[in-house]
């Protein structure tokens, strides 16, 4: 279900976010699971591991992947590419961040 | 005539702008210079130089008095500029004179940020921008005392250590959590933060400051979470913000900076800007490179060229001296990129290339950048590196070349040439025992020479000998490596914790040589564990390197709601634990209750944000976590013993409390179950357990090396005692030979294989003082292990892990 595409949602500070970690957003419209890499950027994937829909932003992040808790997918952050040899792809959403705030676009 | 060309502002980039037009056309414009400092140009750039003492004033001045004079050029010192009058062509100065101009150039700079912190204006804090800073904290460093640096970007780094070096004590309070993080990625800052503790600089990273304190001059610094230090001077240096109001009261376009496009023009086309004061495609420029190829363009501009400026890639050095880092271009990794990473833990170094489609897009240098400036070109000219990107991370002098062969380096050392400097072992005496004793592995000339045996980091030159002398012979010890990280097995990577006192990730990562930045999905839990094990007490456990389960202290079900399993001590309980179990259940919506095979009742379906609140009633009952989702002790599976039973020959159940309460909470590589059993009928099954006690008339016997999973293993023999007191003693002896020795997700059983049951045996049951210090090092261990982490997450520890970051109820548009 899609939400008021093209909103900005402002979801809260990168700081609250843990580095090489992720918080979730819960929205109607589907749950968000931001993302911070060690280098500080976030990232947004709808919080659903196309493989068995496993929460992503329960897994590890390393790099700009996160490996699935359930099944060990390995998620690509900013594409949303499941790394092969798996196949499938999760929902990417633009990110924008002022003065250490974190909003989300919504699809 | 000449056409009047006004400039306003004295600083490096209209400094470059004037050298470049003279250069030109010395008779193309009549040029009057407006400068609100009341000096001549300088560069500021080696203000960092002129803090530290290794430079003065004068030697950074760039155009004195003179120059202007001999070039003609009207140079107001000290005189503002007010307003620029757009329809009369004239600017208006903060005397009230006027000065007209056929083209005008806007080069107002930046100025810090100072953010509206309360006890900002007290004496005693200063930004870092011009001379006067500097004065101010030259005078300050003169009467010695502390100074707190906010800020670790280039120019807080440069300010703490030239104060440093002036004698001063100093913090940096760095809200990020890595230094520099704008130039470097985590693990370079990591050994930047390292370096700068070696001499001496506090360094606080994830600090935000909540005020200054004093009332006339500042005395410290107080953070938001309450940590306060003490300061005489504070040096605020988070940033810095392009002066815009001249131009914004001009009604010129402005956004961050001035807006100009690819020729510096403004919204006005006979105003032009550049410098630290311009927005160009989205981008505000800090450094100085960026200005001086806007000052190149705009000279050709002003002179009726059609140069144009298509934003920089920008290089960064930092000024510390003795502390080289280096860094350019986008250096992030992510996908379609790879990265080349060399670490070379002797020399201290780290090296990390980032590529995309054979081209180097970004470029990151500890500790010897001089390969900086040739990475830089590559990355600025596109330079397809396909064809020697194996030896690219080598630096210049190694392209062109054949590949270094390191064999023959080796072959050609003379035998008095020391190999292993820990053990003072020379060539000769490897290579002699290779041929006498007919050695074939590292393992065996570690065992007979003792090359290699300690720190490890000759275990290259050992295997390149071992090479040279066996030919094709010798195959490189096939321990496997842990993950793509590393060429090290799990072996190596615990024997090098210990050897060299790693003590953190980015410490292992970058001591033993790591190929990644960040490492992956495989190594960091394991090493995570690995420096739990070695260093208790001392390691701080990093949650994000933890699998979820034991992240969130409960298992993660498949439906990504989780489930709880608190400790039934021996497998018993209580009326009053049971019916807090239902009573938790019930208000917490909980949709099954299920008894496990390891004597516990598991409650599934609990929502993440519930376990907190779940935890805090289950402890007020007095149960505590049971650790089902861990790679740690879990159960302790009992039969009733002879307490009930009429075949019972010891309290088995008893016993296994006693074990339970002795052994929860510790970390392990798999997960451990253990039972024990009152009779050799064993109920309890405990000749399937990772340990397992049988008891017997006589005593106890006891078992280990078993396991129920995938592979049905029935346990080993590992004798018998007579009291329980012993149960203990070998039980722990055992778990900790297995905690020390085991690789991370190898269950015991596949241990005992690997080293040998009778070896452990042999170990545990033979030799007292070994047992006795295993016993030693696992109690030490669970000093620090045994604290309930249900109760410190019920109390408020590690919340944001349970609580989304943001809950929308309902559609409504924000920001």
């Amino acid at each position: 279900m899609n939400g008021p595409a093209g909103d900005w949602l402002a979801v809260g500070r990168v700081a609250d976010i843990p580095r090489r970690g992720a918080r979730r957003v819960e929205t109607p419209w589907l749950t968000i699971a931001l993302f911070r890499t060690a280098d500080d950027r976030v990232f947004a994937l709808e919080d659903r591991c196309p493989h068995r829909g496993g929460p992503l932003s329960d897994g590890i992040v390393h790099g700009t992947l996160v490996t699935c808790p359930l099944h060990g997918q390995v998620v690509g952050l900013e594409s949303g590419r499941v790394q092969p040899p798996d196949p499938g792809c999760v929902r990417s959403l633009p990110v924008r961040i002022e003065d250490g705030r974190v909003s989300v676009g919504l699809p | 005539m000449a056409r009047k060309l006004v400039i306003i502002g004295n600083g490096m980039a209209p400094g470059r702008l004037l050298e470049a037009l003279l250069e030109q056309d010395r008779e193309a414009f009549a040029i009057t210079v407006f400068n609100a400092e009341p000096r001549v140009n300088y560069d500021r750039i080696q203000l960092s130089p002129v803090l530290a003492g290794d430079k003065c004033f004068d030697d950074i001045v760039i155009h004195d008095d003179a120059w202007y004079a001999a070039h003609g050029i009207t140079l107001h010192k000290g005189l503002a500029v007010t307003a620029i009058d757009r329809a009369a062509h004239e600017v208006i100065a903060a005397d009230g004179s006027r000065a007209a101009y056929d083209e005008l150039v806007i080069a107002t700079g930046s100025r810090p940020l100072l953010p509206p912190l309360p006890g900002r204006e007290l004496a005693g804090v200063v930004t870092f921008r011009d001379q006067d800073d500097v004065d101010t904290m030259l005078a300050a460093a003169a009467r010695g005392g502390r100074a707190v640096v906010i800020g670790g970007g280039l120019l807080g780094l440069e300010a703490a250590a030239g104060l440093a070096a002036r004698g001063m004590q100093v913090t940096v309070l760095h809200l990020a959590a890595s230094l520099m993080e704008r130039q470097l990625d985590a693990a370079a800052g990591y050994l930047l933060a390292e370096a700068l503790r070696g001499r001496g600089i506090e360094v606080v990273t994830e600090a935000e400051t909540r005020a200054l304190l004093g009332d006339m001059r500042v005395t410290g610094v107080e953070l938001r979470d309450g940590r306060r230090y003490p300061a005489d001077l504070v040096v605020v240096a988070i940033g810095i913000r392009p002066n815009v109001e001249l131009a914004d009261a001009a009604g010129l376009a402005v956004a961050r900076g001035i807006l100009v496009d690819d020729g510096l023009a403004t919204s006005d086309p006979a105003i032009h800007a550049l410098g630290e004061c311009v927005e160009h495609r989205g981008q505000c420029y800090g450094l100085v490179a960026p200005l001086y190829e806007m000052a190149r363009v705009l000279a050709t501009r002003l002179l009726g060229g059609t140069a144009s400026y298509a934003g920089s890639t920008l290089s960064t050095r930092l000024k510390v001296s003795g502390i080289e880092v280096y860094s350019a271009g986008d250096f992030a990794d992510g996908e379609g990129r790879e990265e080349i990473v060399l670490r070379d833990a002797a020399r201290h170094t780290y090296k990390r290339l980032t590529v995309a489609d054979d081209r180097i897009v970004g470029v990151v240098l500890f500790g010897d950048t001089r390969d900086g400036p040739w990475f830089f070109q590559q990355l600025r000219e596109g330079t397809d590196i396909g064809a020697w990107r194996d030896t690219l991370i080598f630096g210049q002098h190694h392209q062109g070349d054949a590949a270094p062969d390191p064999s023959a380096a080796v072959a050609a050392l003379p035998d008095s040439a020391e190999i292993c400097g820990c053990n003072g072992v020379c060539k000769g005496r490897i290579v002699g025992a290779i041929r006498e004793q007919r050695l074939t592995t590292v393992e065996q000339v570690r065992a007979h020479t003792k090359a290699s045996s300690s720190c490890g980091s000759c275990t290259g030159l050992v295997e390149q000998l071992l090479k040279c002398e066996l030919g094709d012979g010798f195959r490189v010890d096939a321990a496997p490596p842990m993950c793509g990280c590393t060429a090290l097995g799990h072996d190596d990577v615990r024997r090098l914790i210990l050897a060299r006192a790693l003590k953190s990730i980015p410490e292992v990562m970058q001591a033993l040589e790591w190929r990644t930045s960040c490492g992956c999905a495989k190594c960091r839990p394991a090493l995570n564990y690995y420096l739990l094990a070695a260093w208790p007490g001392e390691y701080r456990d990093d949650y994000q390197s933890r699998y979820i389960n034991e992240r969130a202290h409960a298992n993660i079900q498949k439906d990504g709601t989780f489930s709880v399993v608190p400790r039934m001590w021996g497998g018993m309980t209580t009326p009053a634990e049971l019916r807090a179990i239902a009573d938790v259940a019930e208000r917490f919506g909980i949709p099954a209750v299920k008894v496990t095979g390891g004597q516990r009742i598991d409650l599934l379906g609990v929502r993440k944000q519930d376990l907190p609140a779940v935890w805090a009633e289950l402890n007020a009952a007095g149960m505590v976590s049971g650790h089902a989702y861990g790679k740690a002790l879990r159960t302790v599976k009992t039969c009733v013993g002879k307490e009930w039973c009429r075949f019972g020959t010891q309290d088995s159940t008893a016993l296994g409390i006693r074990l339970e309460k002795y052994l929860w909470g510790a970390w392990t590589p798999h997960k451990v179950k253990l039972a024990v059993s009152g009779c050799p009928r064993n109920c309890a099954e405990a000749t399937c357990k990772d340990f397992g006690v049988v008891c017997v008339d006589s005593g106890y016997e006891l078992h280990f090396a078993g396991a129920a999973d995938m592979h049905v293993k029935a346990t080993e023999l590992l004798g018998n005692v007579a009291s329980e007191d012993e149960v203990l003693e070998y039980c722990a002896a055992t778990l900790q030979l297995y905690r020390e020795q085991g690789h991370y997700l190898e269950r015991m059983y596949t241990w005992a294989a690997r080293v040998g049951v009778a070896t452990i045996r042999a170990l545990i049951v033979d030799e007292p003082d070994k047992r006795a210090a295993l016993v030693a090092r696992f109690e030490l261990a669970q000093r620090h292990a045994q604290h309930d982490p249900w109760a410190q997450r019920a109390h408020g520890r590690e919340s944001r892990e349970f609580q989304p970051l943001a809950r929308v109820v309902r559609a409504r548009a924000t920001a």
